[in-house]
């Protein structure tokens, strides 16, 4: 059989086939179908000799084959050091073949594929940094899935993830309504704790522009009253759009680079349309990459630069921190071990390794803030990233895949994970679930909340 | 024979490797797209710069990156094989007498000593590194025959020099299979795994641009390799 009802080379692309889709308990019935999903050949091929260029053909091509990048991928080490984990034979023996065979694969490799992009590499970019040819594996990883996706074979939870940014422009099914009822509800809840607090909807002109994880709207939206309180506090002059308020990207994981386009030329026309002096993006890293490192080349910028200046909550809330916007009260300091988890779309992939310590220095007692080994572009991933997180086929290699933060964070006896990025949070809180080992984590938001002074002027009125 | 391979095969050989290696430099350059590998190399030349530069410099110094210190006993026989595959060839006194007569000029020369120790290095770590592919579990996963013949390729000239320079058996035998493996090398390079000669440089340069350019290189203190 070619194409199956759910399983198949075609997006989503409306309402209908997307409910259709999550109809399917779990992708039963969609990866029975996978299995006799043909295999556009011709244009597979065709396909990378338009998009194969130079850096990978070359990196392809001088690959040493010395397996120095064995040690820098946690998944292999994490696995009894399995020799099919190295990440060269990962990348070599899927995208190398396809490359050899000019796209005259099967749909048997094609699966195989399919379950090395997604379950045996999560783009954490790691091994690049430890290959003396420079070959960064995990942006092959990234090109690999673009392919995959093309040609129908991407897990379930992906393929639904990807429709989602092209029926919603969100990552989940909140929309325009959704978001702005839920921000306003939640002001409402907060504001006779903090009189005068409000959520400036499609205010032209604004200093800030805040964008969020739809996540955040549908399951935590407590997050969204956190990110108006501080700006609150802070004095800002912040607003929401109503529309292109999501910043992150699961097309980014399933490898549909034109959804990818879709929902980051959204997030810029939001920005275009009320002209902000700046963007700041909500605690996640890959809506980060997504929009801010990514998407300007998706929308075909040739500055590599978004429409304003975007930056990442770290770095709105260090400098709000350092400039005295936000006063900490002392005594209110975590006096507790506490690690941070460095997420690697904005350490690793974005350089933001300095500032979240800065923060640590601002809310953690001098003495209980520990460093993970190895950390800030050296760390692990958490453990979740790249999609893994919300893959059920792939749940046990997963789980497996935690015991490598679940251990850098008992070597260094921290009570706390702060956790400044969605995927990392919810893989942390998986892991405390799987593994039991006694750990809080959280957001920044919470914690700065828990000890921020609130100025006279902005003190509840006895 | 030996005329003929010093004479119009010297040229022939030495002229395939210069001019090949240029034309995969080059094109390795202008196939690289901003788009395709989502870098904005034009907008940034600079911090672009800064970055390829600093990205090639710390891989060549020995334990000067992450990856070098975590792999010690790799570092070692590396830069052993490559240190001495690097200054012999071009630096040997014999070589340069050789090149003194045919275009009249020469380069600086090594000690003799200097060079029988750097040749002896290149040789023993050249059978670590086909003893490292054979007993690592993850080396050996990798490895294909094309890596042995590679590798081979590189050493043959190092070998024959070394049994020439004692003079085991016939000089001019050896020194006329000497040269035969090093133009055999130098006619391989641009179309095998050796290109890496020069697309290290390309590719070290490239990683180094992304780095400065897109992926924090304009944010903190830049990578630490």
């Amino acid at each position: 059989m070619p194409e199956g009802k759910f399983c198949n080379k075609k997006p989503v692309e409306t309402e209908e086939e997307l409910k259709a889709l999550l109809g399917d308990t779990g992708g039963k019935q969609y990866y029975e179908e996978m299995k006799s999903l043909d295999v556009d050949q011709a244009l597979l091929w065709k396909t990378i000799q338009n998009t194969l260029k130079s850096r990978m053909k070359t990196w392809l091509e001088i690959c040493a084959h010395c397996g120095m990048c064995a040690d820098s991928c946690f998944l292999y080490l994490i696995n009894d050091q399995d020799p099919k984990q190295v990440p060269a034979y990962k990348i070599q023996s899927t995208l190398g073949e396809i490359v050899k065979r000019k796209g005259k694969v099967n749909n048997e490799f094609m699966r195989m594929v399919m379950e090395t992009a997604w379950a045996k590499c999560t783009c954490c970019n790691r091994c690049g940094m430890y290959c003396p040819h420079g070959i960064d594996m995990g942006v092959m990883f990234g090109y690999l899935r673009g392919l995959c996706y093309q040609q129908g074979f991407v897990p379930w939870e992906m393929k639904i993830g990807a429709g989602m940014h092209r029926v919603y422009r969100a990552q989940m099914d909140v929309t325009d309504e959704d978001f702005v009822e839920t921000f306003e509800w939640m002001v409402e809840e907060y504001e006779e704790d903090y009189p005068g607090l409000e959520v400036p909807v499609d205010k032209e002109g604004a200093d800030i522009l805040y964008t969020v994880n739809a996540r955040e709207v549908k399951h935590y939206p407590e997050d969204l009253a956190e990110a108006a309180i501080l700006f609150h506090l802070a004095g800002e002059n912040w607003t929401v759009p109503t529309s292109g308020w999501e910043q992150t990207s699961l097309a980014m994981f399933a490898g549909d680079w034109a959804a990818c386009k879709m929902q980051v030329e959204h997030v810029y026309a939001a920005m275009e349309r009320l002209k902000p002096k700046r963007m700041v993006g909500t605690e996640c890293g890959h809506a980060h990459r997504a929009t801010v490192v990514e998407g300007p080349y998706w929308a075909g910028r040739s500055t590599g630069k978004p429409p304003v200046e975007s930056i990442h909550y770290v770095e709105w809330l260090a400098e709000a921190l350092r400039e005295g916007k936000l006063k900490i009260d002392p005594s209110k300091r975590l006096k507790k071990p506490v690690t941070l988890q460095d997420s690697c779309n904005y350490v690793r992939n974005n350089g933001l390794k300095d500032i979240t310590r800065e923060i640590m220095s601002y809310i953690v007692e001098p003495g209980y803030f520990k460093e993970m080994s190895p950390n800030r572009e050296h760390n692990y991933c958490c453990g979740g990233g790249g999609g893994f997180n919300g893959i059920g086929l792939f749940r046990p290699q997963r789980n497996k895949a935690l015991i490598t933060k679940r251990d850098q964070i008992l070597n260094v006896g921290a009570e706390m994970v702060i956790a400044p990025c969605h995927n990392c949070w919810d893989a942390i809180r998986d892991l405390e679930e799987e593994y039991k080992i006694g750990i809080k984590w959280s957001f920044l938001k919470p914690l700065v909340i828990s000890m921020v002074e609130i100025p006279e002027h902005l003190k509840l009125q006895e | 024979m030996y005329d003929f391979l010093t004479g119009p095969m010297f040229w022939l050989s030495l002229g395939i490797c210069l001019i090949g290696m240029l034309v995969r430099f080059v094109l390795y350059f202008r196939g690289l797209s901003w788009q395709l590998d989502r870098v904005a190399y034009k907008a940034y030349p600079f911090q672009g710069f800064k970055g390829a530069v600093n990205s090639i410099v710390k891989w060549l110094i020995p334990f000067g990156t992450y990856g070098w210190r975590k792999q010690p006993f790799m570092t070692v026989i590396f830069f052993g094989f490559h240190i001495g595959a690097v200054l012999v060839p071009l630096f040997l006194l014999a070589h340069n007498l050789f090149l003194k007569e045919k275009i009249g000029l020469s380069l600086p020369t090594l000690n003799p000593l200097i060079a029988d120790v750097l040749t002896w290095t290149v040789i023993v770590s050249a059978i670590f590194l086909a003893l490292r592919r054979i007993a690592l579990p993850e080396v050996r996963i990798l490895t294909t025959w094309y890596d042995y013949v590679i590798l081979l390729l590189a050493v043959a000239p190092f070998i024959t020099g070394l049994v020439a320079r004692y003079e085991l058996g016939s000089y001019t035998s050896w020194l006329t299979v000497h040269i035969l493996c090093g133009e055999a090398l130098l006619i391989a390079a641009p179309f095998t795994k050796l290109s890496h000669i020069v697309l290290f440089f390309a590719s070290r340069a490239q990683l180094g641009m992304d780095y400065g350019i897109k992926r924090g290189g304009m944010k903190g203190k830049g990578m630490a390799w």
